[in-house]
């Protein structure tokens, strides 16, 4: 496989070789205002499909440069760090752009019928090019090295998402108030976060992430840093959705357009996870800067709640999309609990379980997807019988599904296991416990739907059952192959685990805090 | 290429995985479908009984299927345990393909291709789950059990099938992912594997609470061992069809059950140090209490499947008593109950079945005077309720004999009443079955039901049933060989 990637990259042009870094950002951040420009709805899904397929080569490439040398960094200008803006690529962003770079493209290609049933033809090439500037934001955010540089991105892809949530509304009226939501809220989230920046700014003198973490050592108590710490960790908290911060996450996942929904389900807050983890553990020190207690009183307990409460509101949901997005939170509340850990084996696990629940549930908000285009379903009632009338989709949905449950031969199980395990290295049998108690809340909601899918009659009208639109091959090729994907990385999770294992060595030495 | 062990471990496998697309591909032909199942039921059971030979001449066949990550593996090694399960399994399932053809069709049953389906499919379960190697290979087999036998109970499709099925599967899933899951995690935290080790895994290896805790989350996470209070899913799996409810009493889910408890006791703690274990003897009493309330449950029982399924929990406890008792005798009695239980309990379903295909009666209440029309099913009854109750010459009546051997410590003496009190239950709530067919007058000759002399059962519903009444008898007899198989398991390690 590496040997394949290795002919691919020889045969690539050297300017490619040596700016890929830039132009995995650069290039769909163009092509927004370009897609915009084209007017009319096939054209720009065209357009937006062959730049993400180049980010994907970009992308590539810096997979195998990273494999080569451990980590990359591309100096603007050839300014050299700390003066200039540096984008820097290691084994742990890495993993956060593979994810992107691919469930981008894959979106984009499930997306095409979904955009031309539900958004008017009037703003389809808006949206696709609002998708672009997303897209394009979420990887800025996860490549650069320079803490300013983190805000403008992580606004640009949060403005660029308000308005993709927003368009929900020709179809849900909701979809409106739920973006608004999300605005207030994000905001609120981005400000925070942009003031912690200038504490640290003025603490340091340096915007430069690698060199604010050499400023800061030494520096001792410092209250500004401090404050400049509880900032960034709120207002990235509220942008990964931690728990009680989550409440705009149901909404803007649920009301906004089934493209957009898949996309943001599996990249938005995991590339907001990144970058908490990038700070708490790479540019703060803990046990300097704070206190590592806090990982243990804060942050521990508010992931554990999001795992249990969220998991039971996630079982009173009528709204399929909301169950979705509720049992999103939980999982959320998953990986927080592995960065509250504070160990190797802990950030790793989370790393892992951000990658395989990127994977399933963006798969099951592309089954969701498909159902709602073929059927109309929004409600779990609505699921009646899809088992035998949309096999294949149903079963796409129910591999996903029973990835999100933690079952034994799919993905989620390993990245579960690890977790448990990881917890109960920490010693922490309360957490493993606690993940437990959550996945078998899991098996009743998901179980609810598969129920509802394989048991129920389909609804008959005149004693035939309803036919539904046909499944666009468009749609269901990336559903079949997350769905895929979720079995192949329960035996083989070496690229994942991998980096995450690499990532964490990196961030926290063998032991931990 | 010729037959090794190795070879048999895959096809244990490959068979019934073949069987089920044999089974999809004649979906339209309903005797070549039928066929698939019985062709790959009988090639099945030669396979075992290779594979019993071998075990027997000291092989301990191996095969390492998978690595999964954090050092998990998928693999299995066939032990004498395990080869009774299989063989168990395998025979049974052949017996209860014969049945299911006669019932199903007899009682015009639909979507038959997706019933024979699950079939195979569970059966391949049953085969991993016994061929296992270690824990976790037990447990992902255990979970395909669970699903495969998913929509056979709920087949019958109506609002009672699923709410049935509901319960069923919630049941079995929430213990074994919340509890089971847990405690095999825990043990390969602590142990660095799963593995079946002669002697025990975790011996002297962790403290005693902790082994009390461990030992708590496999008892109450093995749900389909049905230990109280994790019974209720078996009951309300009886909506399911007859040939079904055979299946999961019988042939492969309790089973399963019991035999993972087992297997725990003996691979995993190690009989020797779970006679230390705090919690054994606390699981010791759950068990016997289990034994005795779902007895006196079944005698309020009026509908005959829901006493049979009472009665199976009761009878499952055995096992899990002999499990926690732990010592060699102990253990011994519970790995002979799982086959004596099963060609008994087998025998009654199967009646149960014939009499609903025949007559449409579900309610022991329903039965006075039938024994003159149906001699031979309510003649095989009689036998399988007796094997049951344990009287000799008939299979069941070894296992209880050994159970009460084992269990003459002071400490455990208590247990041999609970035994004897079960065997006094099952003669109440067993034998006025038979004796009300043959020796009560019948309610409706005065009423001239209609249908009342002509109705007959299906013969493939009748032959199977006095076939494992005659295997009860001849299994008393061939007591010797089976406890010469199985000694080594109990008294020094089994595996090496």
């Amino acid at each position: 496989m590496n040997a394949v990637l290795d002919a691919f990259i020889a045969l690539l042009p050297a300017w490619t070789l040596a700016h890929a870094a830039p132009l995995l950002v650069v290039s769909p951040l163009l092509s927004g205002p370009i897609a915009l420009m084209l007017t009319r709805g096939k054209l720009a899904w065209a357009w937006a499909l062959l730049i993400s397929l180049a980010t994907l080569v970009f992308a590539l490439v810096l997979y195998s440069q990273v494999m080569d040398h451990g980590s990359v960094t591309y100096a603007f200008g050839d300014w050299a760090p700390p003066l200039g803006i540096t984008y820097h690529v290691d084994t742990l962003n890495l993993l956060v752009l593979l994810l992107v770079v691919f469930m981008g493209v894959l979106s984009l290609i499930y997306g095409l019928p979904s955009v031309l049933r539900e958004i008017a033809p009037a703003n389809q090439a808006a949206f696709f090019a609002a998708f672009m500037l997303c897209f394009a934001g979420l990887l800025g955010v996860a490549i650069t090295g320079d803490a300013f540089n983190v805000f403008v991105f992580l606004e640009i892809s949060s403005i660029s998402t308000y308005v993709l949530v927003a368009m929900g509304g020709g179809a849900d009226r909701r979809a409106l108030t739920s973006s608004f939501n999300y605005l207030i809220l994000g905001t609120i989230g981005a400000t925070f976060f942009v003031i912690g920046i200038g504490f640290l700014y003025m603490a340091t003198g340096t915007l430069n992430m690698a060199d604010i973490t050499v400023q800061l050592q030494g520096k001792g108590d410092d209250r500004v840093v401090r404050a400049a710490f509880a900032f960034i960790f709120i207002g990235l908290g509220l942008k990964t959705a931690m728990f009680p911060l989550h409440t705009w996450l149901p909404g803007a996942y649920a009301h906004s357009p089934t493209m957009a929904g898949v996309f943001l389900a599996s990249t938005a807050t995991k590339v907001a996870f990144y970058t908490m983890i990038r700070f708490m553990v790479g540019v703060f020190l803990p046990g300097s800067v704070f206190d590592s207690a806090i990982l243990l009183l804060v942050l521990a307990p508010m992931a554990v709640a999001a795992m249990l409460i969220c998991s039971v509101q996630a079982l009173y949901q009528a709204n399929l999309r909301k169950i979705l997005a509720y049992s999103s939170v939980a999982q959320l509340g998953y990986m927080l609990l592995g960065l509250s850990m504070g160990t190797a084996a802990g950030v790793s696990a989370g790393l892992l379980h951000m990658f395989n629940h990127a994977i399933l549930k963006g798969g099951l908000f592309m089954a969701v997807g498909i159902f709602a285009l073929s059927y109309g379903v929004r409600r779990v009632e609505d699921l009646r019988g899809l088992g035998k009338t949309m096999p294949l989709t149903a079963a796409g949905f129910t591999v996903c599904g029973l990835s999100l449950i933690g079952v034994p031969v799919t993905a989620g199980f390993v990245s579960k296991f690890y977790l448990v395990s990881a917890a109960l290295e920490r010693g922490w049998w309360w957490a493993a416990a606690a993940i437990l108690i959550s996945s078998v809340l899991a098996i009743f909601y998901v179980g609810r739907m598969l129920e509802m899918m394989y048991l129920q009659k389909a609804p008959q009208v005149d004693g035939k059952i309803a036919k539904g639109e046909p499944v666009s091959a468009l749609a269901l090729a990336p559903l079949l192959l997350l769905a895929a994907a979720n079995i192949w990385f329960m035996f083989d999770a070496s690229l994942p685990k991998g980096l995450a294992d690499a990532a964490a060595a990196a961030l926290l030495g063998g032991g931990g805090l | 290429m010729s037959w090794t062990p190795e070879l048999g471990l895959i096809l244990l496998l490959a068979i019934p995985l073949g069987g089920s697309v044999g089974v999809l591909v004649f979906s339209r032909w309903a005797n070549l479908r039928e066929a698939a199942t019985l062709i790959s039921g009988a090639a099945l059971l030669a396979n075992v009984v290779m594979l019993v030979m071998a075990v027997d001449g000291g092989a301990r066949p191996a095969l390492d299927l998978m690595h999964v990550a954090g050092g998990l593996s998928l693999n299995f090694t066939l032990e004498p345990l395990g080869a009774v399960f299989a063989a168990l399994a395998s025979a049974l399932w052949l017996i209860n393909s014969l049945y299911s053809i006669g019932y199903m069709r007899g009682n015009h049953a639909k979507d038959q291709t997706r019933f024979y389906l699950s079939f195979t499919i569970a059966i391949a379960a049953a085969m991993g789950v016994a061929a296992a190697g270690n824990m976790f290979t037990l447990f992902v087999f255990y979970e395909i059990l669970t699903l495969s036998t998913y929509p056979l109970v709920t087949h019958n499709g109506d609002e009672k099938a699923r709410r049935g099925g509901r319960i069923y599967l919630s049941i079995l899933m929430a213990t074994s992912i919340g509890l089971f899951l847990p405690a095999v995690i825990a043990t390969h935290f602590i142990a660095g594997s799963t593995d079946f080790m002669p002697g025990g895994l975790l011996a002297d290896q962790v403290t005693p609470a902790l082994a009390s805790v461990l030992l708590l989350l496999y008892a109450f996470g093995i749900g389909k061992a049905a230990l109280m209070p994790v019974q209720n899913w078996l009951p309300n799996a009886m909506v399911a069809p007859t040939p079904v409810s055979a299946f999961l009493h019988a042939v492969a889910v309790v089973k399963a059950g019991v035999f993972t408890m087992l297997k725990m006791s003996v691979y995993i703690f190690g009989l020797d140090f779970m006679r230390t274990i705090p919690a054994a003897h606390w699981l010791a009493w759950v068990a016997a209490i289990s034994i005795v309330l779902a007895s006196l449950i079944a005698l309020s029982k009026d509908n005959f499947k829901e006493r049979l399924a009472y009665s199976t929990i009761s009878q499952l406890s055995y096992i899990t008593l002999g499990a926690m008792i732990a010592t060699p005798l102990a253990a011994l009695g519970a790995a002979l109950h799982i086959v004596m239980h099963a060609w008994g309990k087998i025998t009654l379903f199967m009646c149960a079945g014939a009499i609903y295909s025949a007559r449409h009666i579900t309610n022991v209440s329903g039965l006075k005077g039938l024994g003159k029309s149906m001699p031979w099913v309510f003649g095989a009854f009689l036998v399988g309720s007796l094997s049951i109750i344990g009287l000799p010459p008939l299979a069941g009546a070894w296992p209880k004999l050994l159970l009460m051997m084992g269990a003459t410590d002071p400490i455990n003496r208590v247990f041999i009443g609970a035994l004897i009190i079960s065997s006094l239950l099952n003669v109440a709530y067993l034998l006025p079955i038979p004796a009300r067919a043959f020796f009560a007058k019948a309610e409706n000759e005065a009423d001239g039901a209609p249908d009342a002399p002509a109705a007959k059962a299906p013969m493939l519903t009748v032959l199977p049933p006095v076939l494992t009444a005659i295997a009860t008898v001849a299994l008393f007899f061939l007591i010797g060989p089976i406890l010469d198989f199985l000694r080594p398991v109990f008294e020094s390690g089994g595996m090496s």
